[in-house]
């Protein structure tokens, strides 16, 4: 039970990678009806950066050997700059990938993301070089124990901060403006620019946001496994859009929730099997999920609308 | 004078231009290193001279010169001088059977490439990886392409073929790991491995239908991911049997993929594929792909088109691997992962959708373009992304998109007198 419980934490932490990577995945669809499939190295250049800022932040905020300001300001700095730069580099990429693809058949546009992925990947390798780096230690661990089960001040605050963000995400898409222009968007693409919303500006605040999430989980990722890698986006990426289309395409909820099913089938499959067969049994479930739900948790036949 | 060239160049049949080519091998076969010489290079540059062009860009002069000599000069003096037998030999043929003109073309093909890959083993290595490829773009386009599908599953196919064609030909002729002694000898190898590329391509097929039955429900997203699973499904699969050598891969295939043995492969397959797309049953999937309740309502048995084109294109997946296993001669579960997939979707995205021309150039560009940026290193995987992403956002759906091969058109007589319609 104890060992249960522990990988229930674990699946909780791995899921809040999936989830928020996911919720890229399924915003962009909900939008242009298309998949950014350069998401994955999105999450792994939002580690990067991540890297390159708390790096950054330690060095300026040190005086010799000792921080002069607490950690966790220097991870909310972290997070917060790598999130805005991404948020960039997300519109770039909706720049260049997209826009110019937005008539043209949906593979067409699927290529040029997966394009950008290897763009991204390999201009990592050459810029950095083929070592790999590891994750500075921002805040230090602590380990406490409650009945037999070891709970890190870093794993609960990974937790907490994907769902923050996805609270945060609700409250946006919920409340706001920008976020009713998004919904009416998904709703009728044809009309909404009639009244005034500009594609050009929803659908790179879109993928603004998504790569922002992303790399908030490349962060929180590296907190938790700290050596970086660039093909690390590959299988993670590949992943979380298994989870947004398990979840329902554009719908936030489910490719939330599916990105955290994700992340427990997989801990759950490690747990009881032995861990090279985890892809196999992953896979198989979720292939047995789509017989009997082909259009995924919470999706419909025939829309694809941004449905929370 | 120069509409007076073109115009000379476009009275060029099918036929002087392989005259041409094999022309221009022949030059390089007979003087190449003794020009290379005398330009001040070491050896007869590989590959077009690009790869020293990039190792020394001072040379580049020089290679100009060297390609011009041997490549440039030869094949259109020889086009345009043999223009007027050429053609009307072409208008001989073009009365005959198309099989016979085609073999003669291709028997000629086949002589150019034998001469340009025995001239080192690097060209050698280069042409069967492209021809290789040609069949995969081809297979995958006409899942993707023909009909419309957005299928990742084309590593998961490659990887069934590869292993059970190794797993026969080590078994058959091998004293391996499966415990018994080799059963056949070596000699045997050409007649019996068509068998097992064949007996492979089956049980591809077979596994295709995992894909193919799940897509009569789903179309786009939901049949990528699952041909995507299925992907990763069958490389977990062979990582975890250790009979086949598991994550470590399987190696010592006998040398069968030769030269013959692929450029046959690769003719046969351009010749069915082509044959397959304009029957009925390849016009059916286009139907298919542009509508598919429309083609329902016409008769079209939508279930048996897209087993049928599944099933089709997974043999022919299956066969380049087993041809790509036994090129390699090692083959590891990692090899089919997203990476190829990436490769093998630049091809079919690049030379175009739903066209045999389309596959061959963009096969045939993708991996000499691959070996050519080779002294680029990583910057290799810069320049072909942002080429793909250029063609696509200029013609989205590639370069060659929805060309018809026809082999007589290809191969008929281009003098003006007995032209009809335009050239094509």
């Amino acid at each position: 039970m104890v060992y249960f419980f522990q990988n229930f934490l674990n699946a909780l932490q791995w899921g809040s990678f999936y989830a928020l990577i996911a919720l890229g995945y399924s915003m962009v669809y909900g939008i242009l009806m298309l998949f950014n499939f350069a998401h994955g190295d999105v999450f792994m250049t939002g580690a990067y950066i991540g890297l390159g800022t708390a790096l950054f932040f330690t060095m300026i905020f040190s005086s010799g050997a000792v921080s002069v300001v607490p950690g966790w300001i220097i991870l909310v700095l972290t997070i917060l700059s790598s999130m805005a730069l991404a948020s960039i580099l997300g519109m770039i990429i909706e720049r260049i990938g997209y826009r110019p693809l937005r008539n043209a058949p949906r593979a067409s546009a699927a290529i040029t993301g997966l394009m950008i992925g290897i763009i991204l990947e390999t201009g990592n390798l050459a810029i950095l070089g083929a070592q790999r780096f590891s994750f500075p230690s921002i805040i230090d661990t602590v380990t406490w124990e409650a009945g037999g089960i070891f709970f890190t001040n870093k794993k609960i605050l990974i937790v907490a901060v994907a769902l923050f963000l996805m609270a945060a995400l609700h409250v946006f898409i919920k409340k706001t403006k920008w976020g009713m222009a998004m919904r009416a968007m998904s709703y009728d693409p044809l009309a909404v620019p009639l009244m005034g919303v500009s594609v050009n500006i929803v659908a790179p605040m879109t993928f603004a946001i998504g790569s922002g999430l992303a790399a908030a989980a490349g962060v929180l990722y590296s907190m938790a496994y700290p050596v970086l890698d660039p093909m690390m986006g590959v299988n993670l990426g590949w992943k979380a859009f298994v989870a947004a289309i398990l979840g329902g395409r554009g719908s936030i909820m489910g490719a939330a929730l599916a990105g955290f099913i994700l992340g427990f089938i997989e801990i759950f499959v490690a747990m009881i099997f032995p861990s090279t067969l985890r892809d196999l049994i992953a896979y198989s479930i979720i292939l047995a999920i789509l017989t009997f739900r082909p259009y995924g948790f919470f999706g419909q036949a025939h829309s694809a609308q941004l449905r929370l | 004078m120069m509409s007076r060239f073109s115009m000379l160049c476009g009275e060029v049949p099918a036929l002087g231009w392989l005259l041409g080519i094999l022309a221009s091998v022949t030059a390089e076969y007979v003087i190449g290193e003794d020009l290379s010489n005398i330009l001040g290079m070491d050896k007869a540059p590989v590959l077009f001279g690009v790869l020293m062009a990039f190792k020394e860009p001072l040379m580049i002069p020089n290679l100009l010169a060297y390609a011009f000599i041997i490549y440039v000069f030869p094949a259109v003096s020889t086009g345009i001088l043999t223009r007027v037998p050429a053609n009307r030999l072409a208008g001989r043929l073009d009365h005959l059977p198309v099989i016979i003109s085609g073999l003669l073309h291709i028997s000629f093909l086949y002589l150019i490439i034998h001469f340009w890959a025995g001239m080192n083993d690097y060209h050698l290595i280069v042409i069967k990886i492209t021809m290789i490829s040609v069949i995969l773009t081809l297979s995958m386009n006409v899942i993707n392409g023909y009909m419309g599908e957005f299928s990742c599953s084309h590593p998961g196919f490659m990887a069934i073929g590869a292993y059970t064609t190794s797993v026969m030909t080590l078994v058959l002729f091998t004293k391996s790991r499966f415990g018994a002694g080799p059963i056949l000898p070596e000699a045997a190898g050409p007649f019996v491995f068509p068998i097992v590329l064949v007996i492979g391509g089956l049980l591809t097929s077979l596994a295709a239908l995992i894909v193919a039955i799940p897509s009569f429900r789903t179309r786009g997203d939901y049949l990528a991911i699952i041909s995507l699973a299925f992907t990763f499904m069958i490389k977990s699969i062979i990582e975890n049997m250790e009979i086949i050598g598991g994550a470590r891969g399987l190696g010592d295939q006998p040398d069968f993929s030769g030269l013959t043995a692929v450029f046959a492969w690769t003719v046969l397959c351009i010749w069915v594929v082509n044959n397959f797309v304009t029957s009925v049953p390849g016009k059916a999937m286009n139907a298919v792909r542009d509508n598919e309740s429309a083609a329902d309502a016409m008769t079209v048995n939508t279930r048996k088109t897209k087993i049928t084109a599944f099933m089709f294109g997974a043999f022919w997946a299956g066969v380049a691997g087993g041809l790509l296993a036994h090129m390699l001669r090692y083959i590891n579960p990692g090899t089919f992962g997203l990476q190829k997939l990436a490769e093998i979707f630049a091809m079919v995205y690049f030379g175009g959708l739903n066209s045999i021309y389309g596959s061959i150039v963009g096969a045939a560009s993708i991996s000499l373009l691959g070996e050519a940026l080779r002294p680029l290193e990583l910057y290799k995987w810069i320049v072909i992304p942002l080429l793909l992403i250029i063609v696509m956002i200029k013609r989205p759906t590639g370069l060659m998109a929805f060309m018809e091969f026809n082999m007589k058109k290809l191969l008929r007589p281009r003098d003006r007198g007995k032209e009809e319609g335009p050239v094509g």
